[in-house]
């Protein structure tokens, strides 16, 4: 399925890009998927998305977890823990 | 419903101005409780490596104003508010400059300050901004805190955002 993924923060300078749009295969269901798909990718993905860093998810706009469930055409962002306020 | 203020903005706010705006025309608000956020520099000294320059805040537009949004509800469910407005900024900000607004109108105290503090626990760790501090050395972002997470848990709330 195509979906949008948004990178922030410091992903978002490691990845090297704000915003892009990948079809992900029929094996990637949840958004946890999708970081492990994109990590397999290599290179700077597999730098920003590292499983031993702390990353927080969103789909659609609403913090979620790996579990969550990808629909087609959904925005997925992966962002550093937040620190505003 | 109570009115609510949310905006996300790079010029500075008007504590007295927006104070007056949530109050007007109310002769049933009996408490306003008010937090402000600086841009502070932790290490003062010029010549210190980790002395802070400038800020850079950076959002997510659309899921910041859901996210906060999202929390005033929640405060909303918790205490009898009669208005609440939150003002955050982001760009380039400088140490001692505002950087959060947050306004709670009750008909009491308790409801108010307990509210305002509920806000700001729920968006140090809710909310998607980060900073990302200018220092002599270079520019780092900043890493988010366990300890803000417990300031949200001790209202039932889970937040595991530093881990």
């Amino acid at each position: 399925m195509r979906v949008q993924v948004r990178y922030f923060a410091s992903v978002r300078e490691i990845v090297g890009l704000a915003q892009e749009t990948h079809d992900l295969p029929d094996t990637v269901q949840t958004v946890g998927q999708a970081r492990d798909w994109l990590r397999a990718q290599g290179g700077r993905y597999a730098l920003a998305l590292s499983a031993d860093k702390p990353l927080r998810v969103a789909c659609n706009q609403v913090m979620c977890d790996a579990d969550t469930a990808l629909q087609p055409g959904c925005e997925v962002a992966f962002f550093p823990p937040v620190t505003g306020g | 419903m109570p009115p609510v203020t949310i905006r996300i903005q790079t010029e500075p706010f008007d504590l007295v101005a927006e104070t007056r705006a949530l109050r007007a025309g109310r002769l049933d608000v009996g408490a306003i409780a008010s937090f402000i956020g600086l841009c502070r520099d932790h290490h003062p000294g010029a010549c210190d490596p980790g002395h802070v320059q400038a800020m850079e805040l950076e959002h997510y537009p659309g899921m910041t104003e859901r996210a906060i949004g999202d929390m005033v509800q929640a405060a909303q469910s918790r205490w009898p508010l009669l208005g609440v407005t939150v003002i955050h900024r982001v760009g380039r900000l400088l140490p001692g400059d505002d950087i959060v607004l947050v306004l709670v109108a009750s008909s009491h105290r308790v409801a108010a300050f307990s509210a305002c503090e509920f806000l700001m626990d729920y968006l140090k760790t809710q909310a998607p901004f980060w900073k990302k501090e200018s220092t002599p050395d270079g520019a780092q972002w900043v890493d988010a805190r366990e300890s803000d997470d417990a300031a949200l848990r001790r209202w039932g709330v889970e937040s595991d955002n530093a881990t």
